[in-house]
Formats: C-alpha cells, sequence, structure tokens
C-alpha cells in the first residue's frame, strides 16, 4: 500500500520515496539452496527495482537481489513438450535470459497477483524494463543473456497519473 | 549484443527505443527530443498559451503531472513564453492515496518553487470520498469522484484567478478515451476529446501539452530525471471501463507502437455533423451554483442532492425536475465565480447573477 514520505526520502524517478534505510538494509537478499544469500560460482547475481507501483506485488519490497543459475537447461531438457530442434549436447544448456529471471522471479519473488505482472514467458504490456538503465527493447527482450551484477528496473505504467 | 549508437547524435550510447518512432536515442538526446515535441505542441498553430497569462497546473503528484510540472517550468524558462505557473492540487479525501501524493506536490512546490493550492472535496462539497464510498458503495464511486474533480479544478482555479488549467493527460490518455467515445457512442466527446485546448465561454481554457507525449516516455523521462514522483493504486475501484481501454490499447501498443498516434490522428479527423450539432443540449448556468451544465441542474448539485438525500446509486439516475432550490437542510456548493485576471469577455461571471442572492440565503455551508 502507499507508503508515507519520510524526511531522509530522495528521488528515484520510480514511483515511491527511497528512504535511506532500504537501499543498505532492507534490500531483500533472496535465499537460494540454503546458502543463506551466499552466491554459488555457477551463479549469477541479478539486482532488481521495482517502480510505479510494482514493488506492492514483491513483497512490498522495491529492491531485491536474486541469484539465478548462469545457466539453464533448454526447454528440450525440461518437460516442455514441443523442444526446438536440439541437435548437439550443447543445446541442453544455455545461458541464462531475461526469459529465465523473469521465470524465476515469478517463482521466487513475486507475492501476489501475477497476472498484474506476467504475461506469457514476459511481463505486461504496459511494464517497462530497463537493463543497466537501457530500454530492454535494445538489448533483446527476453533473450538478453544476463551478467553477473546486471541491474534490471521493472517500472509499471499501469497506473496513476 | 554491442550497444547501439544513438541515431541521432552517433556517439553515444542508445539507451531508448521511442515507440512513436522507432528511433534508438541516447539519454540526452531522449531529453531534448521529448522536450522539443512538448514545445512545439505548445506553440502549433496560434499555440496554446498568451503571454503573461496565469497558469494552473493540474497537479496530483502521479508521473504525469509532476513531468509536467518539471517541463512547463523549465520550457517557459528556456523559450520566454512569460507564463506565471501555479500548481493546483484537489485532495479528494482518500485515506492512504491521496493525502501521501499530496506530499508529493507539496515537494514538488519546493523543487520548482510554485506557488501551490490544495482544494479539498471536504471542502467545497462537504463530503470526502471516504464518505462517499461509505455511502454508495464501491461501484459508480468513480462518477462522484470524476464529477466532482472536474469542478474542484474549476473552482480552484477561479480561486487562484488563473486563465487557464493545463493537465498531464498524456497520449495513451487521450487514445483510450478516444476508444471509449467510439464504443460508448458519444458522438459529442469524441468531438472535442483530441482537442489540445477546450474552452467555452464560461469555462477556463484547459489544455494538454503532453497529447502526444507517450506514457512510456513520460516514465523514462522521470526515471532519468530522478523527478520525485508517487504512485500507487487508488483504493477505491479502478474506472473499470477505462481498464479495458487500457489494456486493449498496451496490447496494441505491444504489436504496433504507433497505433496509439494513429487513433489519436483518427479522433482528430473526425467531424461532427452541423445538424447533429445543432440538435445537442446547448450550454447553461446551474441554477444552484452557477457552473456551467447542460440542465438546470449541473451534474455535481444533483449529485450533492442524492447524497444529502441519503440516496445511494440513485443519485446517479437523478431526475431533473424545475426544483433547483436545494431541499432545506441541505449542504450545497458554493456559488461558482470567475475571477479573471484580465477581464476574458464582458459577460465574465455576469450569466448567473440573477439567482445569486436568492440562493445565498438557502446554502447552509
Amino acid at each position: 500500500m502507499a507508503q508515507s514520505i519520510a524526511s531522509g526520502s530522495s528521488s528515484n524517478g520510480l514511483g515511491y520515496s527511497s528512504k535511506r534505510e532500504i537501499a543498505t538494509e532492507e534490500l531483500v537478499v533472496e535465499k537460494s539452496g540454503g546458502k543463506a544469500g551466499g552466491k554459488g560460482e555457477d551463479e549469477l547475481e541479478i539486482r532488481i527495482e521495482f517502480g510505479g507501483g510494482l514493488h506492492l506485488l514483491f513483497s512490498q519490497q522495491p529492491r531485491h537481489t536474486v541469484h539465478l543459475p548462469r545457466h539453464t537447461p533448454s526447454p528440450a531438457a525440461s518437460s516442455d513438450p514441443s523442444p526446438e530442434p536440439t541437435a548437439s549436447e550443447a543445446a541442453d544448456n544455455h545461458p541464462a535470459t531475461m526469459r529465465d529471471l523473469i521465470r524465476h522471479m515469478k517463482r521466487t519473488i513475486l507475492s501476489e497477483r501475477e497476472e498484474m505482472f506476467g504475461e506469457g514467458d514476459g511481463v505486461r504490456p504496459g511494464i517497462l524494463v530497463l537493463i543497466n538503465d537501457a530500454d530492454w527493447e535494445l538489448e533483446g527482450e527476453l533473450e538478453y543473456e544476463l551478467k553477473d551484477r546486471d541491474e534490471v528496473v521493472f517500472i509499471s505504467t499501469l497506473h496513476g497519473g | 549484443m554491442a550497444p547501439t549508437p544513438c541515431q541521432l547524435c552517433h556517439t553515444a550510447r542508445a539507451l531508448v527505443k521511442r515507440p512513436k518512432t522507432g528511433q534508438q536515442v541516447c539519454k540526452t538526446c531522449f531529453f531534448e527530443v521529448f522536450e522539443t515535441e512538448v514545445h512545439n505542441t505548445i506553440v502549433e498553430g496560434n499555440g496554446i498559451f498568451r503571454r503573461g497569462e496565469r497558469v494552473a497546473i493540474g497537479a496530483s503528484g502521479g508521473k504525469d503531472s509532476t513531468v509536467l510540472a518539471h517541463v512547463l517550468t523549465m520550457l517557459n524558462h528556456r523559450y520566454d513564453y512569460g507564463l506565471d505557473l501555479f500548481l493546483l492540487s484537489i485532495d479528494e479525501g482518500i485515506t492512504g492515496y491521496r493525502d501521501d501524493s499530496l506530499e508529493t506536490v507539496k515537494q514538488n512546490q519546493v523543487e520548482y518553487g510554485l506557488p501551490l493550492k490544495i482544494l479539498s472535496y471536504n471542502d467545497l462539497y462537504g463530503w470526502t470520498m471516504d464518505r462517499i464510498v461509505e455511502q454508495v458503495g464501491r461501484r459508480n464511486n468513480c462518477t462522484f469522484c470524476g464529477v466532482f474533480r472536474r469542478q474542484a479544478l474549476d473552482r480552484g482555479a477561479a480561486q487562484l484567478a488563473v486563465d487557464h488549467i493545463v493537465t498531464g493527460h498524456n497520449a495513451d490518455d487521450i487514445a483510450e478515451t478516444v476508444l471509449m467515445n467510439i464504443m460508448r457512442g458519444d458522438v459529442a466527446r469524441l468531438g472535442r476529446c483530441t482537442a489540445v485546448t477546450t474552452q467555452s465561454e464560461d469555462t477556463i481554457k484547459r489544455s494538454k501539452p503532453f497529447k502526444y507525449a507517450y506514457e512510456k516516455e513520460i516514465v523514462m523521462y522521470a526515471y532519468f530525471k530522478k523527478l520525485t514522483y508517487f504512485s500507487t493504486e487508488c483504493i477505491y475501484s479502478p474506472d473499470a471501463y477505462r481498464g479495458h481501454a487500457r489494456v486493449f490499447l498496451k496490447d496494441l501498443e505491444a504489436i504496433r507502437p504507433s497505433a496509439i498516434i494513429d487513433i489519436i490522428h483518427s479522433g482528430e479527423s473526425f467531424v461532427l455533423d452541423q445538424n447533429t450539432q445543432k440538435g445537442m443540449k446547448a450550454m447553461q448556468t446551474c441554477l444552484r451554483c452557477g457552473y456551467m451544465s447542460s440542465n438546470d441542474l449541473c451534474k455535481a448539485c444533483a449529485l450533492l442532492q442524492g447524497l444529502e438525500s441519503g440516496m445511494d446509486r440513485s443519485a446517479l439516475h437523478q431526475k431533473q425536475g424545475g426544483d433547483t432550490a436545494a431541499p432545506s437542510g441541505h449542504r450545497t456548493i458554493p456559488k461558482y465565480e470567475r475571477h479573471a485576471h484580465v477581464p476574458v469577455s464582458a459577460e465574465a461571471g455576469g450569466g448567473a447573477e440573477g439567482i445569486d442572492t436568492p440562493l445565498k440565503a438557502l446554502a447552509i455551508s
């Protein structure tokens, strides 16, 4: 729900007041594999920030850090019944992409109303995505291959004016 | 993927793909084209502003009006429009929604050095939205809010003695409205909803400088400029009808981004047949409060009378009888008077003077 603007708030252009402590202490680190937030060698650390009220769907937290496997089994290796042709063994794993990140987010940190965030493999029309401050439409959208410490911002434009 | 160079300056890295043109531009060029396009909307034709005009920016604390306050303050300096700018906010009385966003407006007031006026439903109508929802329920409460807000903006503007109200309606909003008016068959509104400026003889001029600005670019602009805005959903039921139009439009935009501007263009090309226009109701002033109205009582007075009588949804279908005096004991809306800064015309504020005195005696609040 709504937050009040604390005196220590700063502008972030994201439609919520970022109180100072959020940046330092309230960063939600998703615990992966019982390693209490630690990142394994084969994992990517991705920082996520929500704007335009989207944080309401993610435990009310505007900032999250998630750890994602560097490689994800391709659909062929999973239960997908209509796999792409996978000739070589290398195709069994692919480097983690935005598609994998969004799937991971839905599974781990999305706390409510999935239909307000996701649609199909991607995000709902009207949600802007920036990867390291660039419009994801310039970065290949769902096909973008994530790098360690990438920063991804999701901003909803769906209400308020 | 190699970084794409900006298609305008060919040096910096492109960070935004413009929905209107597909152009890939860097941050600096994006600011430049965004601001220049708003300036072009402002000066196109005869221009929407007059030098020396007092202009109120309808400010909600949300993204559109925050970016508008920022851009208009800047353009007023850059191009020397010679405008006196004000912030005008309406407090609907929605706890946990408007009270928080008004804090943002107060921050904007400081950042841009603009005088701020806040007018509340409670002062004006004697009812907050919280209390209205308590009485009428969540269905249809948007009708009350919409009718009351429109009038409140005009009244606030009259109190500030401004000549002109600008609002943050963007291209997406206008395209939505075109779709809604087509689906509702509302030809009168369809005819005027795409106009950058609307004015009838007894209303304060209203303009939409963001008429051609895509919502995506407004949000990107706020993000890159790190502007303070507030974003929460209204806690009462959203305008469901607009919601449908909005989702549909966003789906269209995903397939073809120019759809938004194309729909606005269609709306602009629509011409209302002269005979049809003649057959429509002429505007008059509300016999109770003096605000413009197509009936003896304006919508706000009719809705208020319903609330005061303890009615619920029936207030929406209020019969317009000949009885224009409020039932005794009912609160009424203060008389609408325009304090024009420059005398707009000889009849400014004069239209309803004859009934002013008897009604004052009836007004309770």
